[in-house]
């Protein structure tokens, strides 16, 4: 759970982190401001299922670059969901660069943590695929 | 007084009210107990023996009079109303520019300037993603681009609110602005709305990545110079919204806020000055959630206690150190992006609950701010909001309306109590500043915010719209996003910004910068006198930014679960 960008807002991502936690998941949650390449380390180094990055002041549109960047690394099995304020006319951005998941505000919990379990099942599966 | 026994103590008085409770229960059986967000039992029914007229002037006063609970001025919104301010930040300067002309056409009076998040993470335009630029304020990275942003409005008319943190660079390109279009510094009114270097750091990690040492500096600095510089400035402006937005309940933005206020009055003493040379200028800035009379009874206590520690604690005389003025800003966070057109419901209610609360200027939000940066349509209602509020519903006719209400003031003297409390415990932890850098508030920010998740998880707060009398998606539902700004405006942006550099005179731009690292390393020197002064160099925000972080430290947002 992280935020690439400028943004410093993370009501978001420290109330996600902990109900997944709650949840039974592992979660390796960071501060805002993260580069793009120490996401992209942090998920190697960590064996990352999925990464959640939480943007409320439009750092979702560097996603794409995040995509990419995992994708240089082999590391093109993790799932990356974004949650916060995205607005409708960046969905197309997102969906097309690859992100599994775009949850808005006002999701519920249950939704998130289904979905959460459902993509990390999935990129385990993938990475035991291309092993 | 008559000596007469007070009605309420009387047996018809009695007689009346065990038959109300009794009719009461009767239909309604045991009811689950309500609970405000600040976790204070509400109950049906005030009446005298919840809150019986108290000592008037003791405990309410008259407007502009100790205590202030009624109000910080003797004519309040008759004599002026509040100012509906804006926080407006969008694109490039010329954008900015013309959405701001277009609101002031329709009787906005208070200029905001809110710059994109490239400004707010200390960098300049050209080191940052070009994808987030001016999508979340407006690009500022000089005095040139200060001057282009507010070419044609009213700065020496109507008060210029900045968004603007440590070190302070917005403002100094102000300065810089007032200065080529000949309005003296001493003419300026306005407030330095993101000083309050401590918010940013527990609620929001909004700072320019300098060191919370090297803020605290800055910040003292920048009182000291405006105080003699632009006397009718306000260098400070202490924010419990950005705790509130956090997660903070009503209660605890307001505590934390005057927690902070009594960290930076006590930095103030340190340095030798008298309290009602700084108090003066100390203003403040406050959510408003939709909690309705939770928010008004919040603005009532916060205004009396802090007029009772100015004068108690700081020992006070000048009434102006002890007015508790302030902004405030309609709750974003209760906005939601289902059924978005009901946010412009909710932001009238909010509004309210601030009018009756006492504000001296105030932000709406637009109805699409969940959906992402606020279209023109968008702002141009939220300002119709505050006009029809004023104009339509006359909100401004009668001081403190809800004054003497059993409810209000009941309410009022609890949360004065739960207020109080949170001030106790940041007490105890040594002052604001000890319990911002061990992470205590960030903690408590963290916990509210869990707590109002789990009731909106669970259907103990509804939100309509989202867990309650949902709807399918609608097209009707859906305003149109707000434009991009074209990635060609952007590159022609950055070639302008790239020549404004090459052009500078760039010895002085040199000097400027070496003086204000002098400045930074030696006690007895203003390093805001110097920041002033390299804005008129000419030097970037970037710039600026970075020979501050060198000299005074870096700084990275303090991570707690």
């Amino acid at each position: 759970m992280t935020k690439i960008g400028l943004d410093g807002h993370d009501r978001g991502s420290r109330l996600v982190a902990n109900f997944l936690r709650d949840a039974g998941m592992e979660v390796v949650s960071t501060g805002p401001w993260q580069k793009i390449s120490d996401v992209v380390g942090l998920a190697e180094t960590q064996a990352i299922d999925v990464i959640g990055i939480s943007s409320l002041a439009s750092d979702h549109r560097i996603v794409p670059k995040l995509m990419a960047a995992l994708v240089a690394r082999g590391l093109g099995h993790i799932a990356v969901v974004v949650g916060g304020i995205v607005p409708d006319n960046d969905l197309d951005l997102l969906h097309d660069a690859g992100v599994s998941q775009v949850f808005h505000p006002g999701t519920s919990r249950e939704e998130i943590v289904g979905k959460m379990q459902q993509l990390a099942a999935d990129a385990q599966m993938s990475e035991l695929g291309t092993l | 007084m008559t000596g007469q026994p007070k009605f309420e103590e009387s047996a018809e008085y009695a007689k009346a009210r065990r038959q109300w409770e009794a009719d009461y229960k009767q239909q309604l059986g045991d009811e689950e107990p309500r609970r405000n967000r600040s976790g204070i039992e509400i109950k049906p029914l005030y009446g005298p023996s919840d809150w019986d007229g108290g000592q008037y002037l003791r405990d309410l006063g008259f407007p502009g009079q100790s205590p202030t609970t009624r109000g910080i001025h003797a004519t309040m919104h008759r004599g002026r109303p509040w100012s509906p301010r804006l926080v407006v930040g969008l694109d490039l300067p010329t954008d900015y520019n013309a959405r701001m002309r277009q609101l002031y056409e329709i009787g906005l009076t208070g200029l905001y300037v809110a710059p994109c998040n490239s400004h707010m993470r200390g960098f300049d335009p050209d080191e940052v993603e070009p994808e987030l630029l001016g999508t979340c304020g407006t690009v500022i990275a000089s005095a040139e681009d200060m001057r282009i942003c507010l070419a044609g409005l009213p700065i020496d008319e109507h008060s210029v609110s900045l968004g603007c943190s440590a070190p302070y660079t917005l403002s100094a390109f102000l300065f810089a602005t007032a200065k080529s279009r000949g309005i003296p510094w001493r003419n300026l009114a306005g407030t330095t709305n993101q000083s309050d270097y401590l918010s940013h750091y527990t609620a929001l990690h909004m700072f320019f990545r300098i060191a919370l040492s090297g803020q605290r500096r800055l910040m003292l600095d920048h009182i000291e110079w405006m105080k003699q510089k632009a006397p009718r400035w306000n260098s400070l402006s202490i924010v419990g919204q950005h705790m509130q937005q956090a997660g903070a309940t009503p209660a605890e933005a307001m505590g934390l806020t005057i927690s902070s206020a009594i960290q930076y009055a006590n930095d103030m003493l340190e340095r030798g000055h008298e309290p009602d040379w700084f108090l003066p200028r100390f203003s403040y800035f406050f959510d408003i959630s939709i909690s309705f009379f939770e928010e008004i009874a919040k603005f009532r206590a916060g205004r009396r206690i802090w007029e009772r520690i100015a004068g108690e604690r700081f020992g006070a005389k000048d009434p102006r150190s002890r007015r508790f003025r302030f902004h405030a800003q309609t709750s974003g966070v209760d906005l939601t992006r289902q059924q978005p057109y009901n946010n412009i419901a909710r932001v009238a209610v909010q509004a309210m609950a601030g009018i009756f609360g006492g504000l001296q200027s105030l932000h709406t939000d637009a109805f699409d701010e969940a959906l992402g940066s606020p279209t023109a349509t968008a702002a141009r209602i939220s300002v119709a909001t505050q006009n029809i509020l004023r104009d339509e519903a006359h909100l401004d006719d009668v001081i403190d309306p809800l004054g003497g209400s059993y409810y209000v003031e009941t309410l009022t003297d609890q949360m004065e109590a739960e207020i109080e409390s949170v001030i106790a415990k940041i007490d105890d932890c040594g002052g604001m500043y000890r319990a911002a850098e061990t992470g205590v508030v960030q903690d408590m920010l963290g916990r509210s915010a869990g707590r109002w998740q789990d009731m909106v998880e669970n259907g103990d707060q509804v939100v309509v719209g989202v867990n309650a009398h949902c709807t399918g998606d609608d097209p009707i539902d859906r305003p149109p996003a707000k434009e991009h700004l074209a990635a060609s405006r952007v590159e022609q942006y950055l070639a302008e910004f790239s020549a404004y550099k090459r052009d500078r005179d760039q010895t002085a731009v040199g000097r400027a910068l070496d003086t204000l690292a002098r400045a930074c390393n030696s006690e007895n020197e203003n390093t805001y006198e110097q920041i002033v002064n390299c804005a008129l160099a000419g030097v970037t925000h970037g710039e600026i930014c970075g020979r501050v972080r060198r000299e005074l430290g870096v700084g990275e947002p303090l991570i707690v679960p």
